[in-house]
């Protein structure tokens, strides 16, 4: 009994050093760790109405979403990631893999983001401007980017933290997409 | 002066640490309703900073979360609603206060089970070390426990008389 206690600590410090091994392992990994799980996983979209940004005709609203599976993703010319994952986004519009939808999120000045766009390609079908967090609050967001993918019936089905790599793409987006358009 | 000039000085090293983020511009006409509006700013998290309330927090996103408090509450949700609203989208990770439910468990008992296991612990090591000392004590016959002289035993055999009868 006396010993059993002196191994308490030690097996403490496994037990936490395993579990933070494990994450180490998970985002060395390539896999994204969801700090936050979202509470809007099988949720519908919450419904929002943006407006256009500067120089584009179409906001882009909850309702859009309805009829086909889709992507929302949210970005900010300002996001550093959001440029590293955006080659990708072009790709899979040139590919026209998926409709991707655009939040433009809290810029400073409203031609930021489309001045952005005009440098780097536009990949998204709609855009919607939201300079105070309207919709980014809605959909509980923590920062950018972040990408939802959205059912038919503008169901929430799965949250991407972080950019959209071609890592996850292959192993957890791409195939719930595919299995989403069997529904 | 060396008393007061010290207080001074804390002071002024904590007292910005206490200061609130709000922002000129976003307070309320109604004082009351901006009463309501920081209770509620109180109870929440700032989810891009972890460790502060909205009203704590100059980030970009505690300032938009601060408006939707004041726009809710203006519109005319109760307190319970409008972090409901932020429950309902950010889980209860955005409550500075977590509600005590199954998914929280680990969370409010823990801290508490561990002490326990401490206390038990440091309960056990202090009976061993107890019972070690006594045993050691007892071989190198101390004061304390040195058998009774004669003279004692007579002492003691009369205060028992004294005290059946």
């Amino acid at each position: 009994m006396k010993r059993f206690l002196y191994v308490i600590p030690l097996m403490v410090l496994l037990v936490v050093g395993g579990f933070a091994i494990m994450q180490l392992k998970q985002v060395s990994g390539g896999k994204s760790v969801n700090i936050l799980p979202s509470v809007l996983i099988n949720r519908e979209v919450p419904p929002f109405d943006l407006a256009p940004i500067q120089g584009y005709e179409k906001g882009f609203g909850s309702k859009d979403l309805l009829g086909q599976v889709t992507i929302v993703n949210l970005f900010g010319s300002w996001c550093v990631a959001c440029q590293a994952e955006h080659p990708f986004l072009m790709k899979i519009k040139e590919q026209g893999l998926v409709p991707i939808y655009g939040i433009d999120w809290r810029e400073k000045k409203p031609d930021a983001g489309p001045k952005w766009l005009a440098k780097y390609g536009n990949p998204y079908t709609l855009i919607g401007n939201d300079p105070n967090s309207k919709a980014a609050i809605a959909f509980g967001v923590t920062g950018a980017p972040e990408s939802f993918i959205v059912d038919q019936k503008g169901v929430i089905r799965y949250k991407q933290i972080g950019p959209i790599t071609p890592d996850v793409w292959e192993s957890t987006l791409w195939p719930l997409i595919q299995e989403l358009r069997k529904i | 002066m060396i008393r007061i000039l010290t207080v001074a000085l804390l002071l002024a090293v904590f007292a910005p640490l206490s200061a609130q983020a709000v922002e000129p511009n976003e307070i309320l006409r109604d004082p009351a309703l901006e009463a309501r509006a920081r209770e509620v700013g109180k109870e929440l998290r700032c989810v891009v900073c972890q460790n502060q309330s909205i009203d704590d927090s100059n980030a970009e996103l505690a300032g938009d979360m601060r408006v939707l408090v004041r726009e809710r509450i203006t519109a005319g949700d109760s307190n319970k609603e409008v972090l409901d609203y932020m429950v309902d989208r950010y889980g209860d990770y955005v409550l500075l206060n977590p509600p005590f439910k199954a998914a929280t468990l680990v969370l409010w008992i823990g801290p508490a089970a561990i002490a326990v296991l401490g206390l038990f612990w440091v309960a056990m090591m202090f009976r061993r070390r107890k019972s070690m000392d006594g045993g050691s004590e007892m071989s190198t016959s101390g004061p304390q426990n040195a058998p009774l002289s004669d003279d004692e035993r007579r002492r003691l055999d009369e205060l028992l008389k004294e005290d059946s009868a």
